[in-house]
């Protein structure tokens, strides 16, 4: 069973519909204690860093991260691939999972911001999100913040800079666009998450 | 490379799909969740769903309209039309909409832009603009319900306001342009897009594909809409998206 976490501040439907598309066993949920039964966790997002506080004060934090130790595969996307960051500009009083080091910030004064539309991939080899999705395909992106190219970077995309569009280390991984909303290549990066 | 955007529009009347020529003569093109679809297949970047329903009764089918169309489309899907209220946008993002577009609510009442976007993020929110030029000079002015109502607000000014309000993106229509399929009106598109951090869609006298390469060259447009061109012939969307490429702009093709 995959659980999608519910913090309020999530595009729950649509990543649901996908899942339900792909005939995956998904939940929705709030409750940490669905979290630690789960085979798999999908933590969705969009909005405000700070809505990952939500997290802390409800218990998900200690189960979500209870699970991951355990080795279940865990999919970050948008706001909830930056908590796997230690920390976001966009509110510095919250940290985030620190599963990858370093801070996630906003884009160069230079293009315009949120960066809204479909933009394409840099990727990296042997990742097994990524796996039948090659560099230069085109995915959906929405936001005003973004997460430094780091060891785990496997996708690398450009837009006033370089930053991380997907990550991947372990049962470990994060994409900063909407795999749900990103048409083929996103359905088949969920089939490839839901496969692992 | 961040490539530009075409966003298919489906003018929905009572849960069918309709076709008009400047909003006389309505022909019934389809079902809204199976032409969605089919734009998704044939390229679309994107699907806005404009509910056109005059009257509340056939409004009433739109969150099922909404939410059957959902359920296939795999891309942003807008929906707009008659969004007067934190609870109709709630009924729309809850039916399964990924963005609402709000129009004379938002001049009637600003502080509704930041009301959605607090709720449901900036990114879900864009605020549509129908723009008329004054005296045929280049100042716009923003029209309401429907385009029947002039605000005095200057289109320029009140795009600034909705963007500090919280709006994500704007969509901008030329009253003059629209339904003409004479070209966008590039000026009123580049004046916003200058003036605004958040990307601008260019709506109204999309026609041929150099109408197209003009609004995002020259109208430094983010994303264009093409309301009703593609209804019976989803190849010119896949020929369109082709052309654009040659012509050096950067576009989702192949998709």
């Amino acid at each position: 069973m995959i659980a999608v976490v519910d913090y309020r501040a999530g595009n729950l439907t649509s990543v649901k519909k996908a899942l339900d598309h792909l005939h995956a066993d998904a939940i929705v949920t709030n409750d940490p204690a669905e979290v630690a039964r789960a085979d798999k966790i999908i933590l969705p997002g969009v909005g405000h860093f700070s809505a990952t506080s939500i997290l802390d004060e409800t218990g998900l934090r200690t189960a979500i991260l209870h699970r991951i130790q355990q080795g279940v595969p865990f999919l970050g996307i948008c706001v909830g691939m930056q908590w796997m960051f230690e920390s976001s500009t966009e509110a510095p009083g919250i940290r985030g999972l620190g599963l990858f080091s370093g801070a996630c910030g906003r884009f160069a004064p230079s293009v315009k911001s949120p960066h809204v539309g479909w933009n394409s991939l840099t990727c990296q080899d042997g990742s097994r999100l990524l796996r039948g999705i090659p560099s230069d395909s085109f995915v959906y992106f929405t936001h005003s913040y973004s997460a430094p190219v780091v060891k785990a970077t496997v996708a690398r995309c450009e837009y006033g800079g370089e930053f991380s569009a997907a990550v991947e280390q372990n049962n470990l991984f994060g994409v900063q666009f909407h795999p749900e909303k990103s048409g083929a290549i996103g359905l088949k990066l969920l089939e490839n998450f839901c496969g692992l | 490379m961040l490539t530009k955007r075409i966003i298919a529009c489906l003018d929905v009347n009572a849960g069918r799909v309709v076709k008009g020529v400047q909003f006389q003569q309505l022909r019934d093109a389809g079902d809204p969740a199976e032409l969605a679809a089919a734009h998704s297949q044939a390229g679309a970047d994107e699907v806005v769903l404009l509910d056109i329903s005059a009257t509340h009764e056939k409004r009433a089918t739109l969150a099922d309209t909404v939410c059957r169309t959902a359920r296939q489309l795999f891309i942003p899907f807008t929906v707009g039309g008659g969004i007067g209220s934190l609870d109709d946008a709630t009924a729309v993002f809850d039916a399964g909409a990924d963005k609402i577009s709000i129009n004379s609510a938002a001049l009637t009442d600003p502080s509704l832009v930041t009301r959605i976007a607090e709720r449901y993020g900036s990114q879900a929110v864009i605020v549509a603009i129908d723009a008329k030029r004054m005296n045929g000079e280049a100042r716009f002015e923003a029209y309401v319900r429907g385009g029947r109502t002039p605000t005095g607000r200057d289109v320029v000014a009140w795009a600034r306001e909705a963007e500090e309000r919280g709006a994500g993106e704007i969509l901008l229509t030329s009253m003059d342009r629209d339904g003409t399929g004479a070209g966008f009106d590039c000026e009123l598109t580049r004046a916003c897009s200058e003036a605004l951090r958040i990307p601008v869609i260019a709506s109204g006298g999309g026609g041929d594909t150099q109408s197209f390469v003009e609004v995002f060259q020259r109208g430094k447009a983010d994303a264009a809409l093409a309301a009703s061109i593609f209804h019976f012939g989803l190849h010119r969307l896949a020929d369109l998206k082709q052309e654009l490429q040659s012509a050096g702009i950067p576009v989702r093709w192949p998709c």
